[in-house]
Protein backbone atom coordinates (compact mmCIF):
# COMPACT_ATOMS: atom_id res chain seq x y z
CA UNK A 1 0.00 0.00 0.00
CA UNK A 2 3.04 2.20 -0.03
CA UNK A 3 1.90 3.88 -3.50
CA UNK A 4 -0.88 5.30 -1.87
CA UNK A 5 0.82 7.54 0.42
CA UNK A 6 2.65 9.43 -2.15
CA UNK A 7 -0.30 10.87 -4.26
CA UNK A 8 -1.36 14.06 -3.58
CA UNK A 9 -3.90 15.55 -2.07
CA UNK A 10 -6.09 16.35 -4.53
CA UNK A 11 -5.30 12.75 -6.26
CA UNK A 12 -6.06 10.96 -3.01
CA UNK A 13 -9.70 12.81 -3.17
CA UNK A 14 -10.16 11.63 -6.58
CA UNK A 15 -9.74 8.11 -5.70
CA UNK A 16 -11.58 7.92 -2.84
CA UNK A 17 -14.52 9.48 -4.51
CA UNK A 18 -13.77 6.95 -7.38
CA UNK A 19 -13.68 3.90 -4.78
CA UNK A 20 -10.31 3.07 -5.98
CA UNK A 21 -9.25 2.72 -2.43
CA UNK A 22 -11.19 3.82 0.86
CA UNK A 23 -10.11 6.18 3.38
CA UNK A 24 -9.30 3.36 6.06
CA UNK A 25 -6.56 1.80 3.24
CA UNK A 26 -5.75 5.50 3.04
CA UNK A 27 -5.28 5.82 6.72
CA UNK A 28 -3.52 2.24 7.15
CA UNK A 29 -1.24 2.73 4.92
CA UNK A 30 -0.02 6.70 6.39
CA UNK A 31 0.10 4.92 9.83
CA UNK A 32 2.43 2.51 8.52
CA UNK A 33 4.80 4.73 7.03
CA UNK A 34 4.57 6.95 10.81
CA UNK A 35 5.89 3.66 12.42
CA UNK A 36 8.51 3.11 10.08
CA UNK A 37 9.55 6.63 10.33
CA UNK A 38 10.18 7.37 14.20
CA UNK A 39 13.40 7.89 13.54
CA UNK A 40 12.46 11.80 12.20
CA UNK A 41 10.53 12.44 15.31
CA UNK A 42 8.19 13.98 13.51
CA UNK A 43 4.98 12.81 15.38
CA UNK A 44 5.29 13.44 19.26
CA UNK A 45 1.65 11.34 19.36
CA UNK A 46 -0.21 9.23 17.18
CA UNK A 47 -3.61 8.38 17.70
CA UNK A 48 -3.90 5.64 15.65
CA UNK A 49 -7.03 4.01 16.82
CA UNK A 50 -8.89 7.55 16.71
CA UNK A 51 -7.23 7.84 12.66
CA UNK A 52 -9.14 4.35 12.07
CA UNK A 53 -12.19 5.16 13.46
CA UNK A 54 -12.05 8.94 11.75
CA UNK A 55 -11.59 6.97 8.52
CA UNK A 56 -14.16 4.31 8.64
CA UNK A 57 -16.43 7.21 9.74
CA UNK A 58 -15.13 9.01 6.58
CA UNK A 59 -15.56 6.03 4.55
CA UNK A 60 -20.00 5.83 5.28
CA UNK A 61 -19.85 9.09 4.68
CA UNK A 62 -18.60 9.13 1.19
CA UNK A 63 -20.89 6.18 0.38
CA UNK A 64 -23.88 8.21 1.66
CA UNK A 65 -22.32 10.76 -0.63
CA UNK A 66 -22.47 13.65 1.95
CA UNK A 67 -18.35 13.31 2.37
CA UNK A 68 -17.04 16.77 2.36
CA UNK A 69 -14.19 18.90 0.87
CA UNK A 70 -11.26 16.73 3.11
CA UNK A 71 -13.40 13.08 3.30
CA UNK A 72 -11.18 10.80 4.45
CA UNK A 73 -7.81 12.74 4.02
CA UNK A 74 -5.14 11.90 6.82
CA UNK A 75 -3.29 14.84 7.98
CA UNK A 76 -1.02 16.15 11.03
CA UNK A 77 -1.74 18.22 13.82
CA UNK A 78 1.18 20.47 15.00
CA UNK A 79 0.61 19.95 18.61
CA UNK A 80 0.30 23.82 19.04
CA UNK A 81 -3.84 23.12 18.03
CA UNK A 82 -6.61 22.29 20.96
CA UNK A 83 -7.46 18.81 20.09
CA UNK A 84 -10.35 17.70 22.40
CA UNK A 85 -9.29 14.67 24.36
CA UNK A 86 -5.79 14.36 22.93
CA UNK A 87 -3.04 15.64 24.45
CA UNK A 88 -1.77 19.15 23.51
CA UNK A 89 1.88 19.88 24.74
CA UNK A 90 3.25 22.94 22.19
CA UNK A 91 5.95 20.63 23.02
CA UNK A 92 6.63 22.36 26.33
CA UNK A 93 7.38 20.65 29.73
CA UNK A 94 5.04 23.27 31.09
CA UNK A 95 1.88 21.76 29.54
CA UNK A 96 3.02 18.41 30.49
CA UNK A 97 0.05 16.18 29.77
CA UNK A 98 -2.42 18.78 29.04
CA UNK A 99 -5.56 17.37 27.60
CA UNK A 100 -7.96 19.61 26.16
CA UNK A 101 -11.55 19.76 27.18
CA UNK A 102 -12.08 21.32 23.46
CA UNK A 103 -11.37 21.90 19.85
CA UNK A 104 -9.79 24.21 18.21
CA UNK A 105 -11.76 26.24 15.59
CA UNK A 106 -9.22 25.54 12.65
CA UNK A 107 -8.85 21.38 13.63
CA UNK A 108 -13.00 21.15 14.38
CA UNK A 109 -13.34 23.00 10.65
CA UNK A 110 -11.00 20.00 9.06
CA UNK A 111 -12.92 17.65 11.10
CA UNK A 112 -16.39 19.33 9.78
CA UNK A 113 -15.03 18.41 6.39
CA UNK A 114 -14.37 14.92 6.89
CA UNK A 115 -10.54 14.82 7.40
CA UNK A 116 -9.06 12.20 9.59
CA UNK A 117 -6.41 12.99 12.36
CA UNK A 118 -3.21 10.35 12.34
CA UNK A 119 -1.72 12.61 15.24
CA UNK A 120 0.23 15.33 16.87
CA UNK A 121 2.92 16.88 15.21
CA UNK A 122 6.26 18.21 16.62
CA UNK A 123 7.60 21.96 16.73
CA UNK A 124 10.12 23.98 18.74
CA UNK A 125 8.46 25.20 22.04
CA UNK A 126 5.69 27.17 22.05
CA UNK A 127 6.15 27.78 18.47
CA UNK A 128 9.68 29.64 19.36
CA UNK A 129 12.53 28.29 17.20
CA UNK A 130 13.95 28.35 13.62
CA UNK A 131 14.98 24.26 13.92
CA UNK A 132 12.39 22.67 15.91
CA UNK A 133 15.59 22.13 18.29
CA UNK A 134 13.75 23.77 21.38
CA UNK A 135 10.89 21.05 21.86
CA UNK A 136 10.59 18.99 25.05
CA UNK A 137 10.43 16.30 22.78
CA UNK A 138 13.86 16.52 21.12
CA UNK A 139 14.68 17.69 17.91
CA UNK A 140 13.07 16.33 14.80
CA UNK A 141 15.00 14.98 11.82
CA UNK A 142 14.63 16.39 7.95
CA UNK A 143 13.94 13.96 5.48
CA UNK A 144 16.27 15.37 3.66
CA UNK A 145 19.93 15.29 3.22
CA UNK A 146 23.20 16.50 1.52
CA UNK A 147 24.03 14.43 -1.37
CA UNK A 148 26.81 11.54 -0.41
CA UNK A 149 26.34 12.34 3.84
CA UNK A 150 24.52 11.26 6.64
CA UNK A 151 24.76 14.32 8.77
CA UNK A 152 21.09 14.48 10.20
CA UNK A 153 19.87 17.78 9.14
CA UNK A 154 17.27 20.11 10.75
CA UNK A 155 13.37 20.62 9.20
CA UNK A 156 13.21 24.12 10.16
CA UNK A 157 10.76 25.36 12.41
CA UNK A 158 9.22 26.17 14.40
CA UNK A 159 6.74 23.44 12.38
CA UNK A 160 9.25 21.02 11.89
CA UNK A 161 7.08 18.44 12.63
CA UNK A 162 4.57 19.43 10.18
CA UNK A 163 7.43 19.90 7.47
CA UNK A 164 9.14 16.61 8.17
CA UNK A 165 6.14 14.54 7.91
CA UNK A 166 4.88 16.23 4.72
CA UNK A 167 7.85 16.07 3.01
CA UNK A 168 8.62 12.34 3.87
CA UNK A 169 4.81 10.75 3.08
CA UNK A 170 3.78 10.26 6.49
CA UNK A 171 0.71 12.45 6.43
CA UNK A 172 -0.60 14.26 3.05
CA UNK A 173 -1.24 17.29 5.18
CA UNK A 174 -0.63 19.03 8.07
CA UNK A 175 -1.89 22.12 10.15
CA UNK A 176 0.67 24.48 10.81
CA UNK A 177 1.34 28.10 12.48
CA UNK A 178 3.62 30.87 11.34
CA UNK A 179 4.55 33.85 13.69
CA UNK A 180 7.94 34.93 12.15
CA UNK A 181 8.24 32.48 9.56
CA UNK A 182 7.41 29.11 11.56
CA UNK A 183 5.36 27.94 7.98
CA UNK A 184 7.59 29.17 5.20
CA UNK A 185 10.82 28.40 6.24
CA UNK A 186 10.30 24.80 7.08
CA UNK A 187 8.58 24.30 4.12
CA UNK A 188 11.21 25.98 2.16
CA UNK A 189 13.59 23.92 3.96
CA UNK A 190 11.55 20.30 2.96
CA UNK A 191 10.39 21.17 -0.69
CA UNK A 192 7.01 21.29 0.94
CA UNK A 193 4.27 24.03 -0.01
CA UNK A 194 3.33 26.42 3.04
CA UNK A 195 1.24 29.43 3.39
CA UNK A 196 0.69 31.87 5.78
CA UNK A 197 -2.83 33.42 5.17
CA UNK A 198 -3.29 37.06 5.72
CA UNK A 199 -3.56 38.33 9.05
CA UNK A 200 -7.14 37.41 10.76
CA UNK A 201 -8.18 34.55 7.83
CA UNK A 202 -7.86 31.41 10.04
CA UNK A 203 -9.24 32.00 13.46
CA UNK A 204 -6.80 32.12 16.42
CA UNK A 205 -8.99 30.24 18.94
CA UNK A 206 -7.60 27.02 20.84
CA UNK A 207 -4.34 27.53 19.19
CA UNK A 208 -1.67 28.18 22.12
CA UNK A 209 -0.66 31.50 22.29
CA UNK A 210 2.80 32.67 21.28
CA UNK A 211 2.35 36.50 20.00
CA UNK A 212 -1.16 37.46 19.19
CA UNK A 213 -0.63 40.02 16.76
CA UNK A 214 1.50 37.74 14.56
CA UNK A 215 0.77 34.25 14.93
CA UNK A 216 -1.74 32.94 12.22
CA UNK A 217 -2.48 29.37 11.06
CA UNK A 218 -2.07 28.15 7.59
CA UNK A 219 -1.20 24.84 6.29
CA UNK A 220 1.96 22.56 4.81
CA UNK A 221 1.28 20.91 1.91
CA UNK A 222 2.82 18.49 -1.16
CA UNK A 223 1.78 20.99 -3.62
CA UNK A 224 -0.03 24.09 -4.31
CA UNK A 225 -3.30 22.87 -5.00
CA UNK A 226 -3.19 20.66 -1.34
CA UNK A 227 -2.07 23.85 0.25
CA UNK A 228 -5.17 25.21 -1.29
CA UNK A 229 -7.58 22.85 -0.54
CA UNK A 230 -6.44 22.61 3.07
CA UNK A 231 -6.42 26.40 3.67
CA UNK A 232 -10.05 27.03 2.08
CA UNK A 233 -11.14 24.65 5.08
CA UNK A 234 -9.14 26.20 7.76
CA UNK A 235 -9.95 29.54 7.13
CA UNK A 236 -13.34 31.43 8.00
CA UNK A 237 -14.91 33.73 10.33
CA UNK A 238 -15.11 33.01 14.03
CA UNK A 239 -16.93 35.15 16.61
CA UNK A 240 -15.01 33.29 19.63
CA UNK A 241 -11.50 35.06 17.74
CA UNK A 242 -12.12 39.08 17.80
CA UNK A 243 -9.47 39.43 15.10
CA UNK A 244 -11.04 37.05 12.49
CA UNK A 245 -12.33 38.76 9.16
CA UNK A 246 -15.89 38.28 8.86
CA UNK A 247 -15.63 37.76 5.23
CA UNK A 248 -16.56 34.86 3.04
CA UNK A 249 -13.92 32.23 2.16
CA UNK A 250 -13.04 31.54 -1.40
CA UNK A 251 -12.68 29.02 -3.35
CA UNK A 252 -9.07 29.02 -3.41
CA UNK A 253 -8.61 25.54 -5.74
CA UNK A 254 -10.56 27.41 -8.57
CA UNK A 255 -7.58 30.19 -8.42
CA UNK A 256 -4.59 27.24 -8.98
CA UNK A 257 -4.23 27.42 -13.33
CA UNK A 258 -5.68 30.68 -13.33
CA UNK A 259 -3.53 32.78 -15.47
CA UNK A 260 -0.72 35.60 -14.21
CA UNK A 261 -0.98 37.34 -17.21
CA UNK A 262 -0.62 41.20 -16.49
CA UNK A 263 0.32 41.12 -13.42
CA UNK A 264 2.48 43.02 -11.53
CA UNK A 265 5.67 41.35 -9.51
CA UNK A 266 7.50 43.40 -6.99
CA UNK A 267 11.77 41.98 -7.26
CA UNK A 268 12.41 44.22 -3.98
CA UNK A 269 16.05 45.19 -4.00
CA UNK A 270 16.66 45.25 -0.07
CA UNK A 271 16.45 41.71 -0.34
CA UNK A 272 19.24 41.20 -2.14
CA UNK A 273 21.56 40.69 0.83
CA UNK A 274 25.25 40.94 0.90
CA UNK A 275 26.62 37.58 0.75
CA UNK A 276 23.89 35.72 -0.18
CA UNK A 277 24.51 32.31 -1.69
CA UNK A 278 25.15 32.57 -5.57
CA UNK A 279 22.50 29.69 -5.47
CA UNK A 280 19.72 31.51 -3.85
CA UNK A 281 20.45 34.79 -6.38
CA UNK A 282 20.00 32.24 -9.30
CA UNK A 283 17.00 30.90 -8.26
CA UNK A 284 15.36 34.30 -7.67
CA UNK A 285 16.15 34.97 -11.28
CA UNK A 286 14.89 31.67 -12.73
CA UNK A 287 11.56 32.33 -10.65
CA UNK A 288 11.27 35.73 -12.44
CA UNK A 289 11.98 34.51 -15.57
CA UNK A 290 9.17 31.60 -15.16
CA UNK A 291 6.53 34.10 -13.92
CA UNK A 292 7.84 35.85 -17.26
CA UNK A 293 7.33 33.83 -19.73
CA UNK A 294 3.16 33.23 -17.79
CA UNK A 295 2.89 36.43 -18.94
CA UNK A 296 3.61 38.68 -15.53
CA UNK A 297 5.61 41.84 -15.46
CA UNK A 298 8.45 42.27 -13.00
CA UNK A 299 9.01 45.45 -11.93
CA UNK A 300 12.24 46.33 -9.65
CA UNK A 301 10.66 47.61 -6.50
CA UNK A 302 11.42 48.85 -2.74
CA UNK A 303 10.96 48.25 0.15
CA UNK A 304 12.89 50.33 2.37
CA UNK A 305 12.35 49.42 6.01
CA UNK A 306 13.05 45.93 5.46
CA UNK A 307 16.22 45.43 7.31
CA UNK A 308 14.59 46.82 10.76
CA UNK A 309 11.52 44.03 10.67
CA UNK A 310 13.40 41.36 12.05
CA UNK A 311 14.84 43.77 15.22
CA UNK A 312 11.46 44.96 15.85
CA UNK A 313 10.00 41.63 15.39
CA UNK A 314 12.28 40.76 18.47
CA UNK A 315 10.66 43.45 20.53
CA UNK A 316 7.31 42.92 19.50
CA UNK A 317 7.12 38.91 19.68
CA UNK A 318 8.81 38.73 23.02
CA UNK A 319 6.58 41.73 24.30
CA UNK A 320 3.39 39.63 23.45
CA UNK A 321 5.04 36.43 24.60
CA UNK A 322 5.65 37.13 27.92
CA UNK A 323 2.19 38.25 28.62
CA UNK A 324 0.47 35.32 26.73
CA UNK A 325 3.06 32.96 28.67
CA UNK A 326 2.20 34.78 32.44
CA UNK A 327 -0.70 32.14 32.26
CA UNK A 328 1.21 28.61 32.84
CA UNK A 329 1.77 29.71 36.29
CA UNK A 330 1.31 25.87 37.71
CA UNK A 331 -2.01 26.46 39.27
CA UNK A 332 -4.92 25.90 36.31
CA UNK A 333 -3.27 23.43 34.34
CA UNK A 334 0.53 21.86 33.69
CA UNK A 335 3.09 21.80 35.22
CA UNK A 336 3.59 22.65 39.11
CA UNK A 337 6.96 22.41 41.26
CA UNK A 338 6.21 23.38 44.91
CA UNK A 339 8.02 26.20 46.39
CA UNK A 340 7.73 27.51 50.21
CA UNK A 341 5.20 30.63 49.49
CA UNK A 342 2.67 31.06 46.17
CA UNK A 343 6.00 33.35 44.35
CA UNK A 344 8.44 30.34 44.73
CA UNK A 345 5.79 28.10 43.34
CA UNK A 346 5.17 30.50 40.40
CA UNK A 347 9.18 30.89 40.14
CA UNK A 348 10.05 26.90 40.59
CA UNK A 349 7.60 25.73 37.84
CA UNK A 350 8.43 28.56 35.15
CA UNK A 351 12.09 27.53 35.81
CA UNK A 352 11.63 23.87 35.34
CA UNK A 353 8.87 23.99 33.12
CA UNK A 354 10.12 26.58 29.91
CA UNK A 355 13.11 25.58 27.96
CA UNK A 356 16.08 28.39 27.51
CA UNK A 357 14.87 29.97 24.27
CA UNK A 358 11.18 30.67 26.07
CA UNK A 359 13.26 31.64 29.37
CA UNK A 360 14.92 33.70 27.38
CA UNK A 361 12.26 35.42 25.06
CA UNK A 362 9.75 35.71 28.10
CA UNK A 363 12.49 37.69 30.11
CA UNK A 364 13.30 40.14 26.99
CA UNK A 365 9.88 40.75 26.73
CA UNK A 366 8.94 41.24 30.31
CA UNK A 367 12.46 44.01 29.86
CA UNK A 368 10.93 46.08 26.64
CA UNK A 369 7.62 46.54 28.78
CA UNK A 370 9.27 47.24 31.92
CA UNK A 371 9.11 50.83 33.55
CA UNK A 372 11.30 53.11 32.10
CA UNK A 373 12.24 50.76 28.73
CA UNK A 374 8.69 50.67 27.34
CA UNK A 375 8.88 53.85 24.93
CA UNK A 376 11.92 53.28 24.39
CA UNK A 377 11.95 49.66 23.03
CA UNK A 378 8.23 48.67 22.35
CA UNK A 379 6.66 51.95 21.11
CA UNK A 380 9.66 52.24 19.09
CA UNK A 381 9.01 48.77 17.59
CA UNK A 382 5.53 49.49 17.16
CA UNK A 383 5.95 52.66 15.07
CA UNK A 384 8.77 50.98 13.18
CA UNK A 385 5.98 48.29 12.32
CA UNK A 386 4.15 50.66 11.13
CA UNK A 387 7.11 52.36 8.59
CA UNK A 388 7.71 48.42 7.52
CA UNK A 389 3.45 48.30 6.61
CA UNK A 390 3.19 51.02 4.71
CA UNK A 391 6.55 50.36 2.50
CA UNK A 392 3.87 47.47 1.31
CA UNK A 393 0.78 49.49 0.81
CA UNK A 394 2.70 52.13 -1.16
CA UNK A 395 3.87 49.08 -3.53
CA UNK A 396 -0.17 47.70 -3.15
CA UNK A 397 -1.10 51.28 -4.19
CA UNK A 398 0.94 51.62 -7.38
CA UNK A 399 -0.30 48.32 -9.12
CA UNK A 400 1.96 45.66 -7.71
CA UNK A 401 0.03 42.40 -7.47
CA UNK A 402 3.10 40.68 -5.23
CA UNK A 403 6.17 40.39 -4.19
CA UNK A 404 8.91 37.71 -5.02
CA UNK A 405 11.84 36.83 -2.74
CA UNK A 406 13.37 33.94 -1.65
CA UNK A 407 12.12 32.06 0.93
CA UNK A 408 15.30 31.68 3.35
CA UNK A 409 19.06 32.90 3.39
CA UNK A 410 20.41 29.56 3.08
CA UNK A 411 19.07 25.91 2.77
CA UNK A 412 18.47 23.43 5.69
CA UNK A 413 21.85 23.41 8.23
CA UNK A 414 22.81 20.78 10.56
CA UNK A 415 21.66 19.53 14.19
CA UNK A 416 23.11 22.11 16.46
CA UNK A 417 25.11 23.94 13.44
CA UNK A 418 23.70 27.58 14.83
CA UNK A 419 22.31 29.69 17.87
CA UNK A 420 24.99 27.68 20.40
CA UNK A 421 27.34 30.75 21.15
CA UNK A 422 24.51 33.80 19.86
CA UNK A 423 21.09 33.64 19.68
CA UNK A 424 20.85 36.13 17.36
CA UNK A 425 22.58 34.13 14.84
CA UNK A 426 19.43 31.55 14.73
CA UNK A 427 17.05 34.55 14.54
CA UNK A 428 18.84 35.76 10.74
CA UNK A 429 16.87 32.40 9.22
CA UNK A 430 13.52 34.39 9.39
CA UNK A 431 14.87 37.68 7.84
CA UNK A 432 12.97 37.49 4.35
CA UNK A 433 10.10 35.76 6.13
CA UNK A 434 9.12 38.09 9.09
CA UNK A 435 8.49 41.48 7.60
CA UNK A 436 5.10 39.77 6.08
CA UNK A 437 4.03 38.85 10.05
CA UNK A 438 5.18 42.56 10.72
CA UNK A 439 2.80 43.75 8.11
CA UNK A 440 0.20 40.95 8.59
CA UNK A 441 0.50 39.88 4.93
CA UNK A 442 -0.04 36.41 3.00
CA UNK A 443 2.69 34.82 2.13
CA UNK A 444 3.45 31.36 0.43
CA UNK A 445 6.74 29.48 -0.02
CA UNK A 446 7.10 27.40 -3.03
CA UNK A 447 9.96 24.71 -3.60
CA UNK A 448 12.06 25.92 -7.27
CA UNK A 449 15.10 24.36 -7.23
CA UNK A 450 18.06 22.53 -5.37
CA UNK A 451 20.91 23.78 -4.54
CA UNK A 452 24.33 22.34 -5.30
CA UNK A 453 24.98 19.46 -2.25
CA UNK A 454 21.14 18.51 -3.51
CA UNK A 455 19.27 20.21 -0.65
CA UNK A 456 15.83 22.33 -1.37
CA UNK A 457 15.30 25.90 -1.90
CA UNK A 458 12.35 27.80 -1.93
CA UNK A 459 10.70 31.23 -3.42
CA UNK A 460 8.51 33.30 -1.01
CA UNK A 461 5.61 35.18 -2.68
CA UNK A 462 3.98 37.97 -0.31
CA UNK A 463 0.32 39.40 -1.78
CA UNK A 464 -1.94 41.86 -1.30
CA UNK A 465 -4.33 41.71 2.36
CA UNK A 466 -6.81 39.10 1.41
CA UNK A 467 -5.37 38.38 -1.59
CA UNK A 468 -4.37 34.70 -1.30
CA UNK A 469 -5.95 33.55 -4.66
CA UNK A 470 -3.06 35.10 -6.67
CA UNK A 471 -0.30 33.41 -4.60
CA UNK A 472 -2.01 30.41 -5.09
CA UNK A 473 -2.21 31.29 -9.16
CA UNK A 474 1.54 32.36 -9.02
CA UNK A 475 2.75 29.44 -7.02
CA UNK A 476 1.48 26.88 -9.20
CA UNK A 477 3.37 28.84 -12.84
CA UNK A 478 6.43 28.15 -10.17
CA UNK A 479 5.74 24.52 -9.56
CA UNK A 480 4.56 23.95 -12.94
CA UNK A 481 8.10 25.41 -13.85
CA UNK A 482 10.49 23.64 -11.07
CA UNK A 483 8.62 20.46 -10.49
CA UNK A 484 8.04 18.44 -7.36
CA UNK A 485 11.21 17.30 -5.05
CA UNK A 486 10.30 14.00 -3.08
CA UNK A 487 13.43 13.07 -0.83
CA UNK A 488 15.03 9.59 -1.09
CA UNK A 489 14.21 7.41 1.90
CA UNK A 490 17.17 6.80 4.24
CA UNK A 491 14.91 6.20 7.79
CA UNK B 1 21.81 49.69 26.15
CA UNK B 2 22.47 46.38 28.23
CA UNK B 3 21.91 44.59 31.21
CA UNK B 4 23.94 44.30 34.14
CA UNK B 5 23.57 40.88 36.91
CA UNK B 6 21.35 42.92 39.43
CA UNK B 7 19.08 43.91 35.98
CA UNK B 8 18.79 40.77 35.04
CA UNK B 9 17.72 39.14 38.65
CA UNK B 10 15.41 41.64 38.31
CA UNK B 11 13.79 40.86 35.02
CA UNK B 12 13.66 37.37 36.23
CA UNK B 13 11.84 37.96 39.53
CA UNK B 14 9.49 40.14 37.35
CA UNK B 15 8.93 37.19 34.83
CA UNK B 16 8.72 35.19 37.30
CA UNK B 17 11.12 32.92 36.62
CA UNK B 18 13.71 31.19 39.27
CA UNK B 19 17.38 31.65 38.38
CA UNK B 20 20.37 30.64 40.30
CA UNK B 21 23.81 32.93 40.27
CA UNK B 22 25.89 30.75 38.35
CA UNK B 23 22.89 31.00 35.00
CA UNK B 24 23.11 35.03 35.71
CA UNK B 25 26.11 35.62 33.62
CA UNK B 26 25.30 33.38 30.43
CA UNK B 27 21.58 35.43 30.96
CA UNK B 28 23.19 38.45 30.81
CA UNK B 29 24.67 37.71 28.10
CA UNK B 30 22.44 36.22 25.77
CA UNK B 31 20.21 39.47 27.12
CA UNK B 32 22.71 41.92 25.78
CA UNK B 33 23.41 40.36 22.00
CA UNK B 34 19.84 40.51 21.72
CA UNK B 35 19.61 44.34 22.75
CA UNK B 36 22.52 44.89 20.93
CA UNK B 37 20.41 43.29 17.61
CA UNK B 38 17.95 45.57 18.45
CA UNK B 39 19.70 48.66 18.73
CA UNK B 40 19.58 49.16 15.16
CA UNK B 41 16.11 50.46 15.29
CA UNK B 42 17.17 53.64 17.00
CA UNK B 43 18.50 55.16 13.95
CA UNK B 44 14.61 55.14 12.26
CA UNK B 45 13.17 58.53 12.02
CA UNK B 46 9.80 57.64 13.58
CA UNK B 47 8.98 60.81 14.60
CA UNK B 48 4.88 61.86 13.74
CA UNK B 49 4.70 57.62 12.98
CA UNK B 50 1.29 56.42 15.09
CA UNK B 51 2.40 53.02 16.69
CA UNK B 52 1.09 49.75 14.96
CA UNK B 53 -2.12 48.83 17.21
CA UNK B 54 -3.86 46.29 14.66
CA UNK B 55 -2.27 44.68 11.86
CA UNK B 56 -5.71 44.75 9.49
CA UNK B 57 -7.97 47.57 10.08
CA UNK B 58 -10.98 46.45 12.16
CA UNK B 59 -13.82 47.62 14.40
CA UNK B 60 -13.47 45.64 17.35
CA UNK B 61 -16.76 43.13 17.45
CA UNK B 62 -19.08 43.10 20.15
CA UNK B 63 -21.65 40.23 21.09
CA UNK B 64 -24.77 40.33 22.78
CA UNK B 65 -24.51 40.37 26.55
CA UNK B 66 -25.73 37.47 27.53
CA UNK B 67 -24.33 33.78 29.11
CA UNK B 68 -23.30 31.42 26.28
CA UNK B 69 -21.02 29.04 28.06
CA UNK B 70 -20.62 28.03 31.43
CA UNK B 71 -21.53 25.01 33.94
CA UNK B 72 -18.61 22.79 32.90
CA UNK B 73 -16.84 23.13 36.40
CA UNK B 74 -15.25 19.45 35.32
CA UNK B 75 -13.92 20.83 33.03
CA UNK B 76 -12.25 24.19 34.08
CA UNK B 77 -10.34 21.87 36.75
CA UNK B 78 -9.84 18.80 34.87
CA UNK B 79 -5.97 19.72 34.22
CA UNK B 80 -5.39 21.52 37.33
CA UNK B 81 -2.23 20.00 39.66
CA UNK B 82 -4.21 20.39 42.77
CA UNK B 83 -8.04 20.72 43.07
CA UNK B 84 -10.82 20.44 45.94
CA UNK B 85 -14.16 20.27 45.18
CA UNK B 86 -13.68 22.52 41.99
CA UNK B 87 -11.19 24.95 43.58
CA UNK B 88 -7.65 25.35 42.31
CA UNK B 89 -5.42 24.81 45.61
CA UNK B 90 -2.20 27.03 45.89
CA UNK B 91 0.38 27.22 48.74
CA UNK B 92 -1.14 29.59 51.87
CA UNK B 93 -1.46 33.27 50.48
CA UNK B 94 -3.16 34.86 53.45
CA UNK B 95 -1.89 34.66 57.26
Amino acid sequence: MTALTSLTLAEAREGLAKKSFTSLELTDAHLKAMEEARALNAFVLETPDQARAMAREADSRIIKGDGGPLAGIPLGIKDLFATKGVRTTACSKILGDFVPTYESTVTAQLWRDGAVMLGKLNNDEFAMGSSNETSCFGPVANPWRREGSTTTLVPGGSSGGSASAVAALLCMGATATDTGGSIRQPAAFTATVGIKPTYGRCSRWGIVAFASSLDQAGPIARSVRDAALLLRSMAGHDPKDTTSVDAPVPDYEAAVGRSVKGMKIGIPKEYRLDGMPAEIEKLWSEGAAWLKAAGAELVEVSLPHTKYALPAYYIVAPAEASSNLARYDGVRYGLRVPGGSISDMYENTRAAGFGAEVRRRVMIGTYVLSAGYYDAYYLRAQKVRTLIKKDFEELFAKGINAILTPATPSAAFGLGEKGGGDPVEMYLNDIFTVTVNMAGLPGIAVPAGKDAQGLPLALQLIGKPFDEETLFSLGEVIEQAAGRFTPERWW
Amino acid sequence: MSVDADTVRRIAHLARIKVTASEVPHLQGELNAILSFVEQLSEVDVAGVEPMTSVMPMEMKKRVDVVNDGEIPDDIVKNAPATDNHFFLVPKVVE
